[in-house]
C-alpha cells in the first residue's frame, strides 16, 4: 500500500492552530435492506463490502481514491492508517471482512463495516468545522445518489448504536492543552465538557489515552437538533471558551511561573536533541512541551509544522515505514531517538 | 392407518371423510371430490406447504402470528440482547422496540426525541421497498430451512403486508438514473 508522506491536516497553519491541531466531521450511515454489521452474516458483510466499493469507486469521489481491503492488509499498514487518524483502532483490530476508502489527499476516509456500514469523515487542520461540515455533506450526497440509506422519519438516519441515531454526525476537534495540564486544570475541562454533553477522548479517539496533552472533544448528542445547530453550539459557543481557557493558562504560566516554564521547555528540547533511546509516550510528552514553547514564540528557529510532523513520525508504524522494515522494540527506541535528534538539531 | 377407501357412491378414491355421531350412533361417509362437492361438503385439495405451515405454526405458537414486542421480526434480535450489547440488530429494531427504546434514546440524547436534521434526497421508497422484499424472502426461506417456524410466520405476515402496500412512492418519485 502506497502512503503519501502525510495528510494536509498536519499543517500548523490552520485557524487557531496554536490550540486546535485538527478537526473532523464524521457521518454514520447504513445501507437499507441489510442488518447492521454486528448482526449481519458473513455473506451479507461481503455483499456490503462489494456494494460500498462499487458505490464509492463509481461516484464523483472516485478520482484518486484508494480502496484498502483491511482483511488482506498487513498489520503495519493497518497501524499506519490508525496513526494517520484515517481508521479507528476498532476497525484495524476487528476480524471480520472490512475495508476503508481514502481520498488521494487523505482528507476523506470512508470506513466500511465498522460499527455502521459506512463511517465517512473529513479531516482538516486547525479549527475549520464549517468547512469540514460542508465537505462531508457533499460526500454524503455523492454516496446517497447511488444507494439508499436506512432512514426513518422519526429517528432519522438509523445506526447500530442509538447514541448515533438521527443526524449520525459527530464533530470533533483535537485540542492541544499543555498549559491546562501543567496547572492541573484538565479535570475542570472534563467536567465542564460533560455538563455540556461533550465527549472528551484521547489522541486516537474512543478508548485511547490523552498522550501529548491532546484531547479530542466532540458532541455527544446527535438527535433532536439539526447538524447546523450542533455545529454552531460547538464552534461558536463551546470551543472558543476552551481555547480562551488554554490561552489564559499559557499567559499565567508565562507571567507568573516563567522560570518553571522555561526550565520545562528547555529540558524537553535538550532531551529530544540528545537522547539515544526514546519511548513513544516520552516523545509525545516532550514534543508537547516544545510545541507549547513554539506557540509562545520561545523557539523561533523551530517550525510548528515540523513539530506536528514529528508527532506522527515517532509513532511505531511510521518509524518502521521510515526504517523500511519491521523493528523490534529496542531498535524502535533507538530509531525514534535518532529521528528526533536529526529533526531538531 | 386404513387402506385407501373408495367413495360411497362410485369407484373413485374418497377424499372427504366425515364421521358424525347422532343419538349415540356413529355414521361415517366417504366421498370422492365430485360427490363431496355435489353434497355441498368442503373439499380441501392437496395442501401447499405454506398452508400446512400456517396451520402448524398457529397450533405450535398458540397465538396470533403478530410481532412480539420483545423480538425484532426482521432480524430476530431480542430487546434483552440489545441491552446487553448496546447495539440493535437492524433498522427495523427501532420500530420493533419503540416503546422501550424511545425513553432510553431520549435520555441518551439529552431530551432529543425526533429527527429534525438532514433527510436523504430521494425518498428511497421504491428501491428500499424492493430491497426489503428481497431480503425478507431470503430470510423466510432460511427460517423455514432452519425450522424456525414462528419467525417464518412473522416474516410471511410482514411480507404479505409489504407486498399489499400500494407503492405510491414508485409513481411519484422518479428515482434518478444510477451512474
Amino acid at each position: 500500500m502506497e502512503i503519501k508522506e502525510h495528510g494536509p491536516w498536519i499543517s500548523a497553519d490552520g485557524p487557531h492552530s496554536d490550540v486546535v491541531m485538527s478537526c473532523r466531521a464524521r457521518l454514520a450511515r447504513n445501507i437499507a435492506g441489510f442488518p447492521f454489521v454486528n448482526s449481519a452474516t458473513q455473506t451479507q458483510r461481503h455483499e456490503l463490502i462489494n456494494l460500498a466499493r462499487q458505490v464509492l469507486l463509481g461516484s464523483d469521489l472516485a478520482e484518486g481514491m484508494i480502496w484498502v481491503d483491511l482483511t488482506r492488509a498487513t498489520q503495519r499498514d493497518r497501524e499506519l492508517l490508525v496513526e494517520r487518524h484515517l481508521i479507528s483502532k476498532n476497525l484495524a483490530e476487528a476480524d471480520i471482512e472490512r475495508a476503508v476508502a481514502v481520498s488521494g489527499d487523505e482528507t476523506l476516509s470512508v470506513m466500511v463495516n465498522e460499527e455502521d456500514h459506512l463511517r465517512m469523515q473529513i479531516l482538516a487542520p486547525g479549527l475549520a468545522l464549517s468547512e469540514v461540515h460542508r465537505r462531508i455533506h457533499n460526500v454524503d450526497d455523492a454516496i446517497e445518489a447511488r444507494i439508499d440509506y436506512a432512514f426513518s422519519k422519526r429517528w432519522g438516519y438509523l445506526t447500530a448504536c442509538p447514541t448515533n441515531v438521527g443526524t449520525g454526525i459527530r464533530f470533533s476537534v483535537m485540542m492541544h492543552l499543555p498549559a491546562l495540564k501543567i496547572i492541573n486544570e484538565i479535570d475542570r475541562v472534563r467536567r465542564a465538557a460533560k455538563d455540556l454533553h461533550l465527549a472528551v477522548r484521547g489522541y486516537y479517539g474512543e478508548g485511547s489515552e490523552s498522550s501529548g496533552d491532546f484531547y479530542q472533544i466532540s458532541n455527544q448528542v446527535t438527535l433532536g437538533k439539526s447538524e447546523e445547530e450542533l455545529l454552531a453550539e460547538l464552534e461558536a459557543k463551546i470551543l472558543p471558551r476552551i481555547i480562551d481557557y488554554e490561552h489564559h493558562a499559557r499567559r499565567v504560566l508565562a507571567e507568573r511561573n516563567e522560570t518553571v516554564l522555561d526550565d520545562q521547555i528547555h529540558r524537553a528540547l535538550g532531551v529530544l536533541r540528545s537522547a539515544r533511546l526514546m519511548r513513544v509516550d516520552e516523545a509525545m510528552k516532550l514534543l508537547s512541551r516544545v510545541r507549547l514553547a513554539v506557540c509562545l514564540g520561545r523557539f523561533p528557529e523551530i517550525d510548528a509544522n515540523l513539530i506536528n510532523r514529528l508527532f506522527l513520525q515517532v509513532q511505531p508504524a511510521h518509524l518502521q515505514l521510515q526504517a523500511g522494515r519491521d523493528l523490534p522494540a529496542a531498535k524502535m527506541q533507538e530509531t525514534r531517538a535518532a529521528v528526533l535528534r536529526q529533526a531538531l538539531s | 392407518m386404513p387402506r385407501a377407501m373408495k367413495c360411497d357412491f362410485c369407484d373413485n378414491p374418497a377424499v372427504v371423510h366425515e364421521t358424525s355421531i347422532k343419538h349415540g350412533v356413529k355414521h361415517e361417509i366417504h366421498l370422492c371430490e365430485e360427490h363431496a362437492k355435489a353434497a355441498g361438503l368442503p373439499v380441501s385439495g392437496p395442501q401447499p406447504i405454506e398452508q400446512l405451515l400456517t396451520q402448524f405454526v398457529v397450533t405450535k405458537s398458540g397465538s396470533r402470528p403478530r410481532t412480539s414486542k420483545k423480538t425484532c421480526p426482521s432480524c430476530g434480535m431480542s430487546f434483552a440482547k440489545f441491552r446487553q450489547a448496546g447495539v440493535v440488530g437492524c433498522p427495523d429494531c427501532y420500530e420493533a422496540f419503540e416503546k422501550r427504546l424511545g425513553p432510553m434514546i431520549e435520555r441518551a440524547q439529552n431530551g432529543g426525541t425526533s429527527h429534525c436534521g438532514k433527510c436523504p434526497r430521494r425518498g428511497g421508497g421504491s428501491i428500499d421497498r424492493q430491497l426489503r422484499i428481497q431480503r425478507m424472502i431470503k430470510d423466510l426461506e432460511d427460517a423455514v430451512a432452519a425450522e424456525q417456524y414462528e419467525r417464518a410466520a412473522e416474516l410471511r405476515d410482514r411480507l404479505q403486508a409489504l407486498e399489499a402496500e400500494v407503492p405510491a412512492a414508485d409513481t411519484e418519485s422518479a428515482a434518478p438514473e444510477r451512474a
